[in-house]
């Protein structure tokens, strides 16, 4: 242990290893608050997509891209009854309701969408509800009245015959200023949504969200199903770590093991071993490991499994073989022999020790090879389905043409995280290298 | 050498005996390799034989499906059609010999890959339309060998080059910068490929984002060649970036490390020029390793290649292989690895026998 302190202890001395570890411990440390904030369940549940995010708009930029363009970009209004002045006008057996929902709206440019979601209770008879929507300067537009279900989504948005009469898609229409241009703008103001409803039961209620979907969300944007890519990033964090350390760790420290065992048991171990470490270099890992991915499981395990069983009898073990050779013939070795200490102990307690050292650089480096090697999965469609990881995330945007429409931060924001970790890791690495590579240290 | 100069003769016709020997043995050792390797494909691939219970579902729909459209057959009971369904998927389940257990096949699988008679492929075919497993690896080769072939060349010398220039000028800020940058190398060169896409095909759209020419290719050659060059800047660039600096930095601290032997010190004491010192007493004796290197460098970065050649759409032996394998093709898949195993066993072959020529301290039959 006393050489591996020394090490470290020499380590201060790189900034590299410091600005390396510095990463690192940030990394760690947000990984562990994703992971304390939304557990493993909540994140599988949340990457599923779907009802949950019906209020997020769709790929919608991370708001400080905007600002840095100098944009301004409208955010996500959500007007909710519950805050508006509703009115009760009871009359025989029911009752007149007038829910007014009002909201300021100050961008020039138009919201992405336009989305009204209606709730109510009723025993028999459906409540029947009828839409105007006024603007600040006093116009009115009908938008037609309906049934309603229990749960009743209206897509202002998608609505034909509003959009024929508009002569735009209504969430541009309903909010550009008068006098038809060909570049139209967004009229600033106070816009009110009338829902004039008769519910025909005393105890009937009805609730209403109206949700103007803005163009920018939070800080990382949102992808094609609505869903905040801040939960993969975040998620990407513990994914990646859990990766990158078990797979380093599951192949250096299993190598190891073996081209001990084979250098100290000599003969047919060794022999078996050799032969095995040939074949496995013949296998080519990525090939592998896709046809695992598309004829087996894509499950995030499986693969780990798979990278730690190929990565075993990797050409890393004739490279410990050499190492451990000239250990095995070492004085304090026979010592312990002539003491009666076990192969196992030798192996173990005496041989392996001698060379972890060596070993530590190569492992901090590995680790990021194995964080890309997983994204690169990913990026092949072989990804985890449930877990959200960054290379899905970028598979998402590979598959939905993200640089070709202009989602550069889709792409961006998880290579950012990828790079950074990559760079962390091989940067301690690097430095781990020059101080317990006895030969690079005496230059 | 004991031969001493009377019996020279004996000493050479040793070691011919001894390099025969050593030459058979190597060979034997490496078939064996490639026949368990290729034989390990051949289990994954078929799913350890479960490939082929989709092979029946499938074969017996499509013979149905193939009955039921056929006008010969509209007038034939409902009985009769079904009898004939039942015969025809017979004939196909025979003719692909899937009436015999898996364990014989797959040995039959295996002597015909190592024979490279690669068969016949299940779904996909080459670019001319043959279904032949061999011609659609072929048609696919040039496009990798190009490409990554270009790369390592071009990678390689450079970093040797440089990293001899470095060593000499160990410590400078030269130095030390271009070693700051070799972490970068953690990223793979699909990585910055997609970065060189978004710069230099959507912000400044300059170079294609993708393909190995355009649609529909250019007549003339020289169009030709020049529509390739211009598709292969962006991967080449991607590639030289991703490896470059790590490879600066490996051959940098090998070179150190030889340059530090006592042999050089004492060639430096004696005045000779520094030229000389690099070719004779540094590249000489670490030329072996850097052979190695090079050669397994071409090997190697063919596997990583699926990627690269995803993202830029280049029509290679990774997105060959991607493809087999998402159309669950095996013939192509082991036709793929087969290939792949040849290649690498004739590399560690010829590596062997290089060694013996360059090195003389590794002398055949010496040690272990």
């Amino acid at each position: 242990m006393r050489p591996i302190l020394e090490g470290l202890r020499q380590l201060a001395r790189y900034p590299s290893a410091l600005v390396g570890l510095l990463i690192i411990a940030a990394l760690v440390g947000t990984a562990v608050f994703t992971v304390v904030t939304i557990p493993y369940g909540q994140a599988l549940e949340l990457w599923r997509g779907g009802e949950v995010w019906r209020m997020h708009p769709v790929n919608a930029r991370p708001v400080w891209v905007d600002r840095i363009a100098g944009g301004d970009l409208p955010r996500t209004q959500v007007i909710s009854s519950r805050d508006a002045a509703t009115d009760h006008e009871p009359f025989e057996g029911g009752s007149r309701v007038r829910i007014p929902l009002e909201f300021d709206y100050a961008h020039k440019g138009f919201p992405s969408e336009l989305n009204l979601f209606l709730t109510s209770e009723f025993a028999e008879r459906e409540p029947f509800v009828r839409l105007t929507w006024e603007t600040p300067d006093g116009r009115e537009f009908i938008l037609g009245g309906r049934r309603l279900a229990r749960d009743e989504r209206i897509s202002i948005s998608q609505d034909w015959g509003l959009e024929r009469r508009l002569g735009r898609v209504p969430h541009v229409g309903l909010f550009a200023e008068p006098g038809a241009e060909d570049v139209p703008e967004a009229l600033p103001g106070r816009y009110r949504l009338v829902l004039d409803a008769i519910v025909f039961e005393e105890q009937a209620t009805i609730d209403a969200d109206l949700v103007v979907y803005g163009r920018v969300h939070g800080l990382a944007g949102t992808d094609h199903q609505r869903r905040d890519l801040m939960v993969a990033l975040l998620w990407g964090i513990p994914v990646a770590l859990a990766f990158g350390l078990l797979a380093a760790v599951g192949t250096t420290v299993t190598t190891l093991v073996i081209a001990a065992a084979g250098v100290w048991y000599g003969g047919w171990v060794d022999a078996v071993i050799q032969r095995l470490t040939e074949v496995n270099i013949i296998l080519p890992l990525l090939p592998v490991l896709v046809m695992v991915g598309t004829l087996y499981s894509t499950s995030i395990w499986v693969m780990l499994g798979v990278v730690i069983a190929l990565g075993i009898f990797s050409a890393g073990i004739k490279m410990y073989r050499a190492m451990l050779l000239p250990i095995r013939e070492a004085p304090y070795i026979e010592a312990a022999r002539a003491y009666g200490a076990g192969n196992a102990r030798i192996v173990l307690r005496y041989m392996i020790p001698r060379i972890l050292p060596v070993l530590i650089p190569t492992f901090v480096t590995l680790i990021p090879s194995f964080v890309f090697l997983e994204a690169s999965l990913a990026l092949l469609g072989l990804g985890d389905p449930v877990l959200p990881t960054w290379g899905k995330v970028m598979n998402d945007a590979q598959t939905q043409s993200a640089l070709y429409h202009g989602f550069y931060y889709w792409v961006l924001s998880p290579a950012a995280l990828l790079m950074l970790t990559g760079l962390g890791f091989a940067m301690l690495g690097f430095a781990l290298d020059r101080v317990f590579n006895p030969r690079l240290r005496a230059m | 050498m004991t031969g001493t100069a009377a019996a020279p003769a004996r000493g050479l016709l040793r070691d011919i005996r001894q390099l025969v020997l050593f030459t058979s043995k190597r060979l034997i050792a490496l078939f064996l390799t490639v026949l368990v390797g290729v034989y390990l494909t051949i289990l994954i691939a078929n799913m350890g034989g479960q490939v082929d219970e989709l092979r029946l579902v499938q074969i017996q729909s499509t013979v149905a499906e193939q009955v039921r459209a056929d006008p010969a057959f509209f007038d034939m009971s409902l009985q009769e059609r079904n009898e004939l369904i039942e015969r025809q998927a017979q004939f196909e389940v025979e003719r692909l010999r899937l009436d015999q257990p898996f364990i014989v096949r797959s040995v039959d699988y295996l002597q015909q890959a190592i024979r490279l008679d690669l068969g016949r492929a299940e779904h996909m075919h080459s670019d001319r339309g043959a279904r032949e497993v061999y011609w659609i690896i072929v048609e696919r080769l040039p496009a990798t060998l190009l490409l990554f072939g270009t790369a390592n060349l071009l990678v390689f010398f450079t970093s040797v080059f440089i990293a001899l220039g470095l060593s000499r000028r160990y410590g400078s800020a030269l130095d030390r910068s271009v070693i700051a940058l070799a972490p970068t190398s953690a990223a793979p060169g699909w990585f910055y490929g997609i970065f060189l896409i978004l710069i230099f095909a959507f912000l400044i759209p300059v170079l294609p984002a993708g393909g190995m020419v355009d649609v529909p290719p250019p007549e003339g050659t020289l169009e030709y060649a020049a529509s390739l060059l211009r598709h292969m800047l962006l991967p080449l660039a991607a590639m030289f970036i991703s490896t470059i600096f790590i490879s600066i930095y490996s051959w940098r601290t090998f070179f150190l490390i030889h340059s530090s032997e006592d042999y050089v010190e004492m060639a430096r004491a004696k005045g000779l020029p520094s030229r000389l010192i690099e070719q004779r007493y540094i590249l000489r004796p670490t030329l072996s390793p850097i052979i190695t290197s090079f050669a397994l460098m071409l090997i190697g970065l063919w596997s990583g290649a699926i990627i690269l050649e995803q993202v830029f759409n280049w029509p290679g032996l990774g997105t060959l292989l991607f493809q087999a394998i998402g159309h669950r093709d095996t013939p192509v898949i082991i036709g793929t690895v087969v290939i792949f195993a040849y290649l690498l066993a004739i590399t560690v072959f010829l590596l062997d026998i290089l060694y013996a020529m360059l090195d003389p301290r590794v002398r055949v039959g010496a040690g272990r």
